[in-house]
């Protein structure tokens, strides 16, 4: 429990928590809540922080992949001999290697109801997307492996590509990609009850629907993929690895390499960004420790941006025709959509089933009595798909607040009011939704608002009065997100001197964990922040953990951590008990010192001070590893929490925006851009804002720049970030945040995670903004000056 | 490969080694002298994390060989910050939560430097214009907006801004281009 609950715990109500109530300042000094500076800038801001690319193990190689040229094609001939003639070249290798080595060499199976293999680390007889690894050549360094790698000589048969989803899915010409999936079709799913959701059609008014494009995009962190593998005959597997998940790259590594895990140590030092991309098990880390195997040296290999773009994993990419059952009076019966999601060329771990669960956030915030969600997942001659920052939210929610957009127009009602009717009460939660997900609290329409004023809702006529040929458009979007699924690792060690080493099993990559996790422990232990060091990233120092993926670090890893500090005072509180020589029960605790206290009084400031009744944090350290420990308690003082959350929370909120098109070229500007977001507590709101910024400009991105395209033969065509449109600067708004508080009952810091918000509300806002603007019912993303014009003449003509 | 040696000056220490003519300043600095402040993104001059300082001028570091750098001095982030203006704007990102997971950030700050030796009060349209060579994907921008906003405050009227406007200018494009 922070501090700052069970100081209002105990005003509430003297006879709990009596030792801590007695500061009534305890609030205001609680790091919790606090926007805490990171500590993690410093090194950050100097360069000297290091990252996976730039450890360099003394003797370390390069390895280059040679990659496919084709999006589908079958192979024909590999010649590496000119590549391994050339100076400083050590090797080069292809499948026929790996076969022939102990290691399977294939990633970690999809998991699907057809039988199709496993991604192979390089290509067995068939390339499957532009870009797939087709061998490798290791060199002396960066520049000749490039070299060695373009003078591999790879003769291909091509075959015919298919790239969208649902033509690949329903087109009987479409080439097929394994025998196994006759139609491409990896795994098909339904959620809700079908017949329900016809009943509900029949029974409602009228119906509306849309057809949709989620765009494919790409996470574009701005440190590519990388790894350094080592390998010592007697200790095994080191790979240095940009990594969200060590542990779960340990565990992918073992299978692919074909050794135990125990063999594996994972380590990731700073991380470059994520958005999912690096949770994700690829060739390059298995390739570079499977060279460093066989050439008994440290192998890096450091992923180009082109060959980081052509490897994926993308993300999203979903075609979706979706309608809603909707009464004249603006209630809501029912949902249904029907989706094809590209899966890629190979089914990439988990991401393959990524889309089967998609439509469990289609309730949005709306009470809907019947949904029906069908989704196929498809293979296509692309690169594989896995979780980008959103994975599955930010498609089911563009799904319903653009249907609840096309609604209101073909009802003429407000869309605001629209949404307002058909909100859950806040007295509904936990509540059910059809599709399988229980949302844990909620208050919506506080949230919505407080985004509607700010924006200026109610007196947007004015401002589409401006005068300057622009049309204005107000888009608003509702959101929930699901946080915190699976278990995390959390170890708070209490050194001898007093200081606390704290491990978790996530590994940030720009969250700012050392600092959320500090704040959490200082609170929890009454310690001073700067006794407090926190560790991730290395398999070989801590426990067995999951990672940072699906706004889940704070909620469970932050849990995990502060439940350790916990236990560790509650065995510090016995080994003071012992050295004050009277019961546990009778030992107060404020701020670094043990004191006596009566069973049931408060501790008073005099006996803190009182110097024969009060034993320091320090000195219960220090005992704890003496000798002089009492035989019934065990030394040291450390503890490892494994947190599992019941469920998941549920953050929501409202974003707002306001956009000036100009008619004449289809350009499109962002004016204002308000998000008010409900994450519960917030252990650091100065960081939970910049998650919520940086989630919007994503959202932003794909909304209006991102798409990820292919031509027919399969070549990725965004290979570059000349070609790939993230946003720079310049096109984004400032973007502006408010909050709500809604403490999620299911764990006891309160917290709801808030990673991916931004990504999941900004789409849907800022295309239901156009679309009002224009004053037509849909615009495919991205919002292209070339897409929006394009919107405007078809809608002249009609 | 033809191979050069050259002498160039890195964060105070001089320097000297043989590269070939195709080897990018960003990988000489990396790779053999083992300055890492420089960060490789796209080594297409797009994404603004390999920027340092040469001879004064805000450059790109993946668009300059390293023999143009013979004779030179390269400052990267990693430098003293002798001067307050990168002091300023190094502090002010801390205080804005300007960075998140810090890969842009060395080049985000020399730029951002540069900005405000040019341009001592920029409007913020002008900021958003000066950082179009420096892609971040984690913060959208806003808090690197409002660490450079405080940092002019901070810096108005001091030596470090007043008088020394043009004798740092940049190479790629300092001058803004309208409010995008």
């Amino acid at each position: 429990m922070s501090d700052a609950e069970s100081a209002d715990a105990g005003a509430a109500d003297p006879s709990e928590h009596d030792q801590e109530a007695v500061d009534e300042d305890a609030d205001t000094d609680a790091y919790t809540g606090s926007g805490e500076k990171r500590r993690e800038d410093a090194a950050l801001l100097s360069g000297r922080a290091e990252y996976t690319d730039d450890r360099e193990p003394p003797g370390t190689v390069h390895l280059a992949f040679v990659r496919s040229e084709h999006g589908h094609a079958d192979l024909e001939e590999i010649d590496t001999s000119a590549a391994e003639a050339m100076d400083d070249v050590l090797g080069a290798y292809t499948w026929a290697d790996v076969e022939a080595s102990p290691s399977p060499g294939r990633l970690q199976p999809p998991g699907l109801d057809r039988d199709v293999p496993a991604h192979p680390v390089l290509a067995t007889d068939r390339v499957r997307y532009h870009g797939q690894p087709v061998a490798v050549v290791v060199a002396e360094d960066r520049y000749r492996a490039r070299d060695a790698a373009a003078a591999v000589d790879v003769e291909y048969d091509p075959l015919e590509a298919v790239v969208d989803p649902e033509t690949a899915a329903t087109d009987s010409e479409a080439p097929r990609l394994f025998e196994a999936a006759p139609d491409n079709i990896a795994t098909t799913a339904e959620l809700g009850d079908r017949d329900a959701t016809e009943e509900a059609f029949a029974a409602a008014d009228r119906t509306v629907s849309i057809d949709l494009e989620n765009n494919r995009l790409i996470s574009s962190a701005l440190e590519p993929r990388a790894a350094i593998g080592e390998f010592d005959p007697d200790e095994g597997f080191t790979v240095t690895v940009t990594s969200q998940s060590p542990h779960g790259h340990r565990r992918k590594l073992a299978h692919t390499l074909g050794v135990r895990e125990g063999e594996v140590r994972v380590v990731s030092p700073r991380v470059g960004g994520g958005f999912g991309h690096k949770g994700h098990h690829h060739p390059g880390e298995a390739m570079a420790a499977w060279c460093a195997r066989e050439l008994e040296v440290p192998v890096k290999w450091t992923a180009t941006r082109s060959g980081n773009y052509l490897e994926g994993a993308h993300g999203r990419d979903h075609r979706t025709t979706a309608e809603l059952a909707i009464d004249d009076d603006g209630t809501i019966r029912g949902l249904r959509a029907e989706t094809y999601a590209s899966v890629g060329g190979y089914g990439l771990g988990s991401g393959a089933r990524m889309p089967v669960r998609y439509g469990r956030l289609l309730s949005s915030q709306y009470a809907i009595d019947a949904i029906h969600c069908e989704t196929r997942a498809v293979f296509t001659t692309t690169a594989p798909i896995h979780s980008y920052r959103g994975a599955g939210r930010p498609e089911a929610i563009y799904v319903t607040e653009r249907l609840i957009d096309v609604a209101a127009d073909e009802l003429g009602l407000d869309p605001v009011e629209l949404r307002r009717r058909n909100l859950i009460s806040p007295e509904a939660f936990p509540y059910e939704t059809p599709v399988g997900a229980t949302y844990d609290s909620g208050d919506y329409e506080p949230a919505m608002d407080k985004a509607l004023e700010a924006i200026g809702y109610d007196e947007r006529t004015d401002a589409t009065g401006a005068d300057d040929g622009r049309l204005r458009g107000v888009g608003i979007a509702n959101y929930v997100e699901s946080t915190g699924g699976g278990f995390e690792s959390g170890l708070v060690r209490v050194l001898p001197d007093g200081d606390v080493a704290v491990y978790a099993g996530t590994h940030s990559h720009g969250q700012g964990h050392e600092t959320t996790y500090a704040q959490l422990v200082a609170d929890a232990l009454e310690r001073p922040i700067d006794r407090i060091q926190v560790s991730e990233g290395d398999t070989a120092a801590i426990p067995t953990g999951t990672g940072t993926f699906g706004s889940r670090s704070t909620i469970v890893g932050g849990n995990a951590v502060v439940e350790s500090a916990e236990k560790v005072l509650a065995k510090a509180r016995r080994i003071a008990a012992t050295e004050l020589g009277v019961d546990s029960a009778q030992i107060g605790y404020e701020d670094g010192t043990f004191a006596v206290s009566g069973a049931n009084d408060s501790v008073s400031a005099e006996a803190v001070s009182g110097a024969d009744e009060t034993v320091s944090f320090e000195d219960i350290a220090d005992t704890a590893y003496g000798w002089g420990l009492p035989d019934d308690l065990e030394p040291g003082l450390e503890s490892t929490t494994f947190y599992d959350l019941d469920g998941a929370a549920y953050t929501f909120g409202t974003h707002a925006c306001v956009v000036a098109v100009d008619p004449d070229t289809g350009d499109v500007e962002l004016e204002r851009y308000f998000a008010v977001d409900d994450c519960g507590e917030r252990v650091n709101p100065l960081i939970v804002e910049g998650q919520v910024h940086g989630g919007v400009a994503q959202g932003i991105g794909q909304a209006r720049y991102e798409q990820v395209a292919y031509d027919d033969d399969g070549t990725l065509l965004t290979e570059t970030m000349d070609s790939y449109g993230v946003p720079r600067a310049a096109d984004l708004p400032s973007i502006e945040t408010d909050s709500t508080v809604t403490p999620s009952p299911l764990n006891e810091l309160g917290v709801k995670g808030i990673g991916e918000a931004g990504t999941i509300a900004a789409p849907p806002a800022v295309v239901n903004a156009v679309c009002d603007a224009l004053d037509i019912t849909h615009v495919d993303m991205p919002l292209t000056e070339e897409h929006v014009w394009r919107a405007i003449s078809d809608q002249n003509e009609e | 490969m033809s191979e050069h040696q050259i002498s160039l000056t890195v964060d105070g220490e001089r320097e000297t080694l043989t590269v070939e003519g195709r080897t990018l300043l960003v990988h000489a600095l990396r790779e053999d002298l083992g300055v890492t402040a420089p960060k490789v993104g796209c080594e297409t001059s797009k994404c603004g994390a390999c920027t340092v300082e040469l001879d004064g001028d805000v450059v790109k570091a993946c668009t300059v060989l390293a023999v143009q750098a013979d004779g030179k001095t390269v400052r990267t982030a990693a430098s003293d910050t002798e001067d307050d203006v990168r002091s300023v704007v190094t502090q002010q990102f801390h205080e804005q939560h300007g960075l998140q997971c810090g890969y842009c950030t060395p080049g985000m700050v020399l730029t951002a430097a540069d900005l405000l030796r040019e341009n001592p009060d920029p409007t913020p349209s002008e900021i958003r214009a000066s950082l179009k060579g420096n892609i971040c994907r984690c913060t959208g921008y806003t808090n690197i907006v409002r660490a450079v906003e405080s940092a002019a405050s901070e810096l108005e009227g001091t030596a470090a801004v007043a008088g020394d406007g043009g004798k740092t200018a940049a190479v790629d494009g300092s001058a803004p281009e309208g409010d995008d």
